[in-house]
């Protein structure tokens, strides 16, 4: 079951902090209990951005790997 | 007890201090922090930092001190965190050390004995941090400060497995970590973990994602419980990684690991035991880890067996 997304930000080449940066900057600019969908690299991003997300208090709903890079839903916090 | 320790050379010199001579004795200088200088009659003054850390307020009070009597005004941030002020003459230590107390700051020291504790930032903001490093450091300096021992010793408290304050080098070093436990039913296996851990400690299975851990080779780092999405990995329990016997110089060893999973609150214990073992087999001269190559590390940790109840002995302590 697919959660919908109420926006969405391809973040696939962009480097580590910079992806979380402009993840971050999209959730404030959104409403608590929105969804945020996020897709970052394999290797360095998936290490780095989860946990950092996670400790903005934000909550990760859905992950999916598609390849070489993986499709996060985030709900704002 | 103790003095056998501290003697060595005693130079005396005549000071001329208000009309009235006065000797100073370099040997006790240096237990307390007043360092010889290159520079005729000049000295560094180090104070104690542990930690490295200090408020704005006592920062600006120790600039204006150091600006007063440091004669070249400068000074030097040492590599153990401490500040040391530069070009200080000694005709004006008293003077100096009245000032450090108006502003309720003390010296360091030198020699043979228990050092300032250095530390990381700790986890009271570092992202990665897992043990509160700089109220250990705190807790550790206030309690084991200047303990007269046979060579220097140093403590040093790293918050994580990254190891900034390199206990590995340290006479006696504490390193955080957490131990990782995990539960299947929140577990989405949405495989992040198994990207997170960077030891390989984690591979997700093939068809449902869920991970398969490798305790033999996770470091206890908690890159997995901050990275999990579902907080599936929680930490069992926090603790200190133990080291023993690690020094740089001239000629480094790399410390013994001797006990893991360690409770703050039983790291004074570590350090009381293993100061007492040190006393009681080192020689005068000697660094424990050289103390630990002569006796052999099991006399060690038999000493320390009790110490390390709390925890656990790593296998084959090397």
């Amino acid at each position: 079951m697919d959660i919908k997304a109420d926006k969405s930000l391809d973040l696939r080449n962009v480097l580590c902090p910079i992806n979380f940066v402009k993840t971050k900057l999209q959730l404030e600019m959104m409403e608590k209990g929105q969804v945020l969908e996020i897709v970052i690299d394999d290797g360095e991003p998936i290490q780095n951005v989860p946990k950092s997300i996670k400790e903005e208090g934000h909550k990760i709903v859905e992950v999916k790997k598609e390849g070489d890079h993986f499709r996060l839903k985030i709900e704002k916090r | 007890m103790a003095d056998h320790f501290i003697e060595d050379k005693i130079t005396r010199v005549p000071v001329k201090k208000e009309g009235q001579e006065v000797k100073v004795d370099f040997n006790e200088l240096k237990s307390g922090g007043f360092i010889k200088q290159r520079q005729k009659d000049l000295f560094t003054v180090r104070l104690r930092c542990p930690g490295g850390r200090l408020t704005t307020k006592k920062l600006i009070e120790l600039a204006k001190i150091a600006d007063k009597y440091s004669k070249k005004g400068v000074v030097h941030l040492s590599f153990r965190q401490s500040l040391e002020i530069l070009y200080v003459d000694y005709k004006d230590f008293d003077n100096l050390t009245s000032d450090l107390a108006k502003v309720d700051h003390k010296v360091a020291s030198c020699g043979p004995r228990v050092r300032v504790p250095t530390a990381c930032g700790g986890c009271e903001y570092n992202p990665n941090g897992l043990t509160d490093t700089q109220k250990m450091a705190e807790m550790v300096d206030e309690k084991f400060f200047g303990t007269p021992t046979h060579h220097k010793f140093k403590m040093s408290f790293s918050g994580c497995p990254i190891d900034c304050a390199r206990t590995r080098e340290a006479d006696l070093g504490f390193q955080g970590v957490v131990e990782p436990i995990w539960d299947e039913d929140t577990c989405t296996g949405c495989t992040i973990c198994s990207r997170a851990c960077k030891e390989g400690a984690i591979v997700s299975h093939q068809e449902t994602g869920k991970p398969i851990y490798d305790a033999e080779k996770c470091i206890y780092c908690g890159d997995c419980i901050r990275a999990c999405p579902t907080e599936s990995w929680k930490a069992k329990r926090y603790g200190h990684f133990v080291r023993v016997g690690g020094k740089h110089g001239r000629h480094p060893r790399e410390a013994n690991e001797a006990a893991v999973f360690i409770p703050d609150d039983k790291v004074s214990d570590v350090i009381q035991k293993t100061i007492e073992w040190y006393k009681e087999n080192g020689k005068r001269g000697e660094r424990i880890g050289s103390t630990i190559d002569r006796v052999g590390v099991e006399s060690y940790m038999k000493f320390m067996t009790g110490a390390f109840k709390s925890g656990e002995i790593v296998a084959g302590a090397k």
